[in-house]
């Protein structure tokens, strides 16, 4: 047999499927006597609503929050001290503080007739000063966005480890002023939702593109007012999620009453414009930075100010500070330094609300940190990637626990950089830069580098105290009568390929042929409890448990088995899916037929707990995984035009154990692509009136194929100590670094020309106008 | 992101189209949909009847004429790409097509629907005007003949009447030494120009026509050099002046920023450099 087990690459089972466009997506669902929804939202940022005029013939099929009285709003709170709690209501009660905020629900036999009675509604609005800025939004004087607040922070958070040493003791000091871009995380398929009532079980059954389907329900079931047994939760197959499907949409509340309500299946698919201007936002982070270091380039210490603009409510169930909050806990990245001091802000503003995105606070702080390490190498005149590895956590140190407390498992930093080095050819490309290019467009070359808190669990989130704390992860597995094996999951896979990851560890359990095993995912009805697939757990959660009940199921076989070849359990020794005794062996195929089928050819005296187990699994420390990996990158830079050409980009990355490293280095295309969006794309624009400049993808610039190169990916695998077969998270990894990586090049493209960019994307016009302002305070 | 529901009608020939455009005043022409598409689902438009142009012959074929060929107004990118109009001017425009968005946007996309549309930042609309199209216009009194400079009245702005169609678009044949150059800054592949320049020198009858177009404002044609080249002479690169062009632009009522009239200088700056190679 070749190799299916921890390792192999095998390629994806689900790819049929999705190759062949046979998927099955929220929107390939038909119900009889389904109905579309279109929902009327807020065009102002902040507006009291004075009114609301329903004409009398289409008044039974539009909704407005003065229906849904008995719904609660949604409120996601933390129990970090001096969180202010906000109250998402499902439809604006009285006041919207976000365009794209929903006012009502219409209800027609087809989206475009909903969109037809969406126009036929009138609101009067009474406008309040909108706050589009989060700067703007900390100032003494700005509006307020929830009334009863005493300011517009969220949250406030300071750590400082005697940061005041450092200033001290360093002999330069190196500020800068880094900002990212509000982004729109954009999956193929939007969100999307059918509720239905199943009078037989008198159960609420939500079809919904969701990474998460368990904490939806838990989230339906606090809003509905449900028992969770009325509420099954589907998310079939799901085109892409990256954190966008990792929340409670109010969406999903409404269409759930309306079900209700009406008696009869309604269906919503978010548009790109719903998902551009009304919801899918992230990343916008702003950092005020001073390095401190000595004159060979060792950080003494960081003191940071970040604030991050979390929009106007606290979402369900990440909570508007978890952003800002990490950022205190992860800017000192890979980096060993004595002090640091962090003042974080989490602003409210009239955006729609931040949501977790791929590589959820680590791209801006790894942004805000790399530009800061060569900032210090350019005003020391050193090579950037010296300074690095003067400053970088050593393998000998791990594993170690950094500045902040955070528990590096693993890993060897510099031999990543030093391998990125190599690979890029950091000498060739310095010479080439000596000598310029025919074109007069300007080289440079930048690295970046990060560490991926990844699978933490229950004593981190706890500390935050958000509406979802994970736990013991926990799986099902279940032979077949034929032979074959069934995983249930609560986790969701939509791209990760866990259909096929999950196989893999069923196999090099039970030696079960892959074809044989069956993975079943995304449905409360069928699955143990998951808080789902967020913070690239699903690896080491769901993998460690699938596992940990395998293990199990197998001494179940070996006890069958047992009794078959009459001899004891400890003698059987399970190999290439057959039970081997003293005297003779069996397959696992055999043993669950005799189990299912022949059960007269048992003693009485067998095991009655049968061949299906559920169990659960935590790593043994449970603090996280830190994948970690030095990006590398060459570019060319216009700067005449500002156009920016990556020439190579290198990942040197190490993800512990891969069980599948073909799925691997497609997470890392992927993640890497979206990297590219942030670095050179991606922005979405609020006027002053916080009113969202792009409706449509083309405003909205993401990568294409021909923006995103070919990527030399190369592994390294050191283990992780604390996980079941070594794995670490790596799927968010390759979104992280790259705008780093990318800014550092243009950065150094541009030296001798003095200028530096600092804010993301860096787009042509911000790489023009930096050069301009350079030659224009020469001349001064 | 769903149209109002309109009424939809394919005529067989431009007699029928006008005449139907003449009946109904709430109807709009269709060719290839690429922008009206959108503007239908965004419901900036909202037609009571679409009138589908693309099957009427006479605007989907490419003709011969003493001076030059005339183009259908239906027809499509991609068939320019793939070499429709014959490689006039050496295949200089079958590169402005596949130039154009994607290919599956040239496949249905009409060089007529471009030019009507009038967006300052479409290929065809710069490209033509360098080369001093014309275009053909019917209505229900009769037709008529108008050069691109004319019939482009602002950004997204034109001289066509609301009972009118435009049938065809008039390409003269160049001299053999006529140089064309023509460079389009972008975001990305496939994306509207930030930036174009769009050149055609004749040395032998000193025409010369240099376009500055791209972005959102109508685009500037430049018939003398002498504003933009230190040395008036328009094949001499290196007296081509960004400077002096930038600040032509503004003079020539180009009411843009620093930024994007420095980078229209640079488009026409490449475009020059290209046509100078030639
Ligand atoms: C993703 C995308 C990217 C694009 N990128 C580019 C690009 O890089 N460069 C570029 O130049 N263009 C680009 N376009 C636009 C594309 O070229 C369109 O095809 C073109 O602008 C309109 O042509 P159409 O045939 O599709 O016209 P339609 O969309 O069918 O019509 C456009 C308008 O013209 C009117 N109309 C059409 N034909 C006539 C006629 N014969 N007489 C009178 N009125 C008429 C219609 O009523 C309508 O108002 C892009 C489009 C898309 C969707």
């Amino acid at each position: 047999m070749k190799k299916q087990g921890v390792g192999a690459r095998l390629v994806r089972k689900e790819d049929d499927r999705y190759m062949r466009g046979r998927g099955q997506f929220v929107g390939d669902i038909r119900r009889a006597g389904m109905k579309d929804v279109a929902f009327l939202r807020s065009p102002v940022a902040h507006a009291r609503i004075t009114s609301i005029n329903i004409p009398e013939d289409i008044q039974a099929n539009v909704v407005t929050a003065a229906d849904m009285a008995s719904v609660k709003p949604i409120t996601a709170v933390t129990s970090l001290p001096g969180f202010k709690p906000s109250n998402q209501s499902i439809l604006a009660e009285g006041k919207v503080r976000h365009v794209g905020e929903m006012i009502a629900l219409c209800i027609a036999p087809t989206r475009a007739e909903a969109e037809d009675l969406v126009a036929r509604v009138e609101v009067d609005f009474e406008d309040l000063p909108p706050v589009h800025d989060m700067l703007q939004a900390r100032e003494k004087d700005s509006p307020l966005i929830h009334e009863g607040w005493s300011d517009n922070i969220f949250l406030e958070t300071l750590v400082d480890y005697d940061m005041a040493d450092a200033e001290r003791e360093a002999a330069v000091k190196v500020s800068r002023e880094f900002s990212t871009a509000r982004q729109c995380m954009s999956p193929i398929e939007g969100r999307g939702a059918i509720a239905e009532w199943d009078h037989r079980l008198e159960q609420l059954t939500l079809h919904t593109s969701t990474q998460m389907p368990h904490i939806v329900r838990s989230g339906l079931a606090e809003c509905l007012g449900l028992d969770h047994g009325s509420i099954r939760v589907v998310a079939p197959d799901v085109g892409g999620g990256f954190g966008y499907k990792g929340i409670l949409l109010p969406e999903e509340v409404c269409l759930a009453w309306a079900a209700m309500q009406f008696g009869h299946p309604v269906r919503w698919l978010e548009d790109r414009r719903e998902n551009l201007t009304a919801s899918a936002n992230c990343r916008e982070h702003h950092y005020v930075m001073t390095a401190y270091a000595d004159k060979d380039g060792k950080l003494l210490g960081i003191d940071a100010e970040a604030t991050v603009d979390s929009g106007a409510y606290s979402s369900y169930p990440f909570a508007a500070c978890l952003e800002a909050a990490q950022v205190a806990s992860i800017l000192p990245g890979v980096y060993d330094f004595p002090h640091y001091r962090c003042h974080t802000f989490s602003a409210a503003t009239n955006k729609p609300p931040i949501l977790p995105y791929r590589g959820v606070a680590r791209t801006g702080v790894c942004f805000a940190m790399e530009l800061m390490i060569d900032a210090v190498a350019r005003e020391l005149q050193l090579e950037p990637t010296d300074v690095r590895l003067k400053n970088l956590v050593r393998p000998e140190q791990m594993p170690f626990d950094n500045i902040t407390h955070k528990h590096f498992d693993s890993g060897d930093y510099p031999e990543a950089l030093r391998q990125a080095i190599k690979a890029i050819d950091l000498k060739a490309v310095r010479k080439r830069q000596k000598k310029g290019e025919t074109d007069g467009r300007l080289l440079g070359v930048g690295f970046a580098m990060y560490c991926e808190q990844a699978a933490h669990g229950t004593s981190v989130y706890a500390g935050w105290g958000i509406p979802m704390v994970p736990g013991h992860e926990q799986a099902n597995a279940r032979l077949t009568p034929d032979g074959g094996l069934e995983l249930r999951i609560g986790a969701h896979s939509h791209g990760q390929g866990l259909e096929t990851t999950l196989s893999q560890v069923g196999h090099e359990v039970l030696g079960i042929p892959h074809e044989k095993i069956k993975v079943v995912h995304g449905d409360t009805a069928y699955t143990p409890y998951s808080t789902g697939t967020w913070g690239s757990r699903c690896m080491v959660m769901s993998g460690g448990a699938v596992a940990e009940a395998c293990d199990q199921l197998a001494s179940r076989a070996r006890g069958i088995a047992a009794k078959m070849l009459q001899c004891k359990p400890g003698e059987i020794t399970l190999k290439d899916g057959r039970a081997h005794g003293p005297s003779g062996e069996l397959s696992i195929e055999e043993v669950a037929h005799v189990w299912y089928r022949r059960p007269q050819d048992l003693p009485e005296d067998v095991d009655p707990a049968g061949l299906e187990v559920t169990s659960g699994y935590k790593p043994e420390r449970d603090t996280g995984t830190f994948s970690y990996a030095a990006h590398a990158v060459t570019v060319a830079v216009d700067p005449e035009t500002g156009e920016v050409e990556i020439l190579d980009y290198v990942i040197v990355e190490d993800g512990g154990v891969l069980v599948n490293p073909m799925i691997v280095d497609g997470q890392i295309y992927g993640g890497a692509a979206q990297g590219i969006g942030t670095a050179l794309y991606e922005e979405m624009i609020f006027d002053s009136e916080a009113q969202p400049l792009a409706s449509t993808l083309s405003d909205y610039l993401l990568p294409g194929p021909t923006e995103v190169p070919s990527i030399r990916v190369f592994h390294m695998e050191t283990p992780s100590p604390y996980t079941r077969f070594g794995v670490k998270g790596i799927g968010e990894g390759g979104a992280i670094a790259p705008p780093a990586a990318i800014t550092n090049a243009i950065n150094d493209a541009l030296k001798n020309l003095g200028a530096e960019l600092a804010v993301s994307p860096v787009t042509p016009r911000r790489i023009v106008e930096a050069i301009a302002a350079v030659r224009r305070s020469d001349a001064a | 992101m769903k149209p109002v529901a309109f009424d939809y009608a394919r005529p067989r020939t431009i007699a029928d189209a006008l005449e139907l455009l003449d009946a109904r005043p709430g109807a709009k022409i269709l060719a290839g949909g690429q922008t009206l598409g959108p503007m239908l689902n965004l419901r900036l438009v909202q037609p009571e009847l679409l009138i589908d142009i693309t099957r009427i012959t006479d605007l989907i074929t490419v003709t011969e004429t003493d001076d030059g060929v005339a183009i259908g107004a239906c027809v499509t990118h991609a068939s320019i790409e793939d070499g429709a109009i014959g490689g006039i001017a050496s295949g200089h425009l079958d590169q402005v097509a596949a130039g154009i968005a994607y290919r599956a946007v040239r496949t249905r996309g009409t060089i007529g629907g471009s030019l009507t549309h009038a967006d300052p930042a479409a290929d065809w609309f710069a490209a033509l005007l360098a080369f001093g199209a014309e275009l053909e216009i019917a209505g229900t009194t009769g037709t008529r003949r108008i050069a691109l400079d004319d019939f482009v009245k602002g950004a997204m702005e034109t001289d066509l009447g609301p009972d009118e169609l435009v049938t065809a678009v008039h390409i003269r044949k160049c001299g053999r030494e006529a140089r064309h150059g023509y460079h389009k800054i972008c975001r990305k592949t496939g994306e509207f120009a930030e930036a174009i320049g769009a050149v055609t020198v004749e040395e032998k009858t000193g025409r010369f026509r240099l376009v500055a177009a791209g972005g959102s404002h109508a685009p500037v044609v430049f018939t003398d050099p002498s504003s933009l080249f230190r040395t008036a002479d328009p094949l001499d690169v290196r007296s081509f002046d960004v400077d002096m062009t930038a600040a032509a632009l503004r003079d020539a009522g180009m009411n843009a920023d620093d930024y994007d009239l420095r980078l229209r200088a640079v488009a026409m700056q490449r475009a020059v450099k290209e046509a100078a190679q030639r």
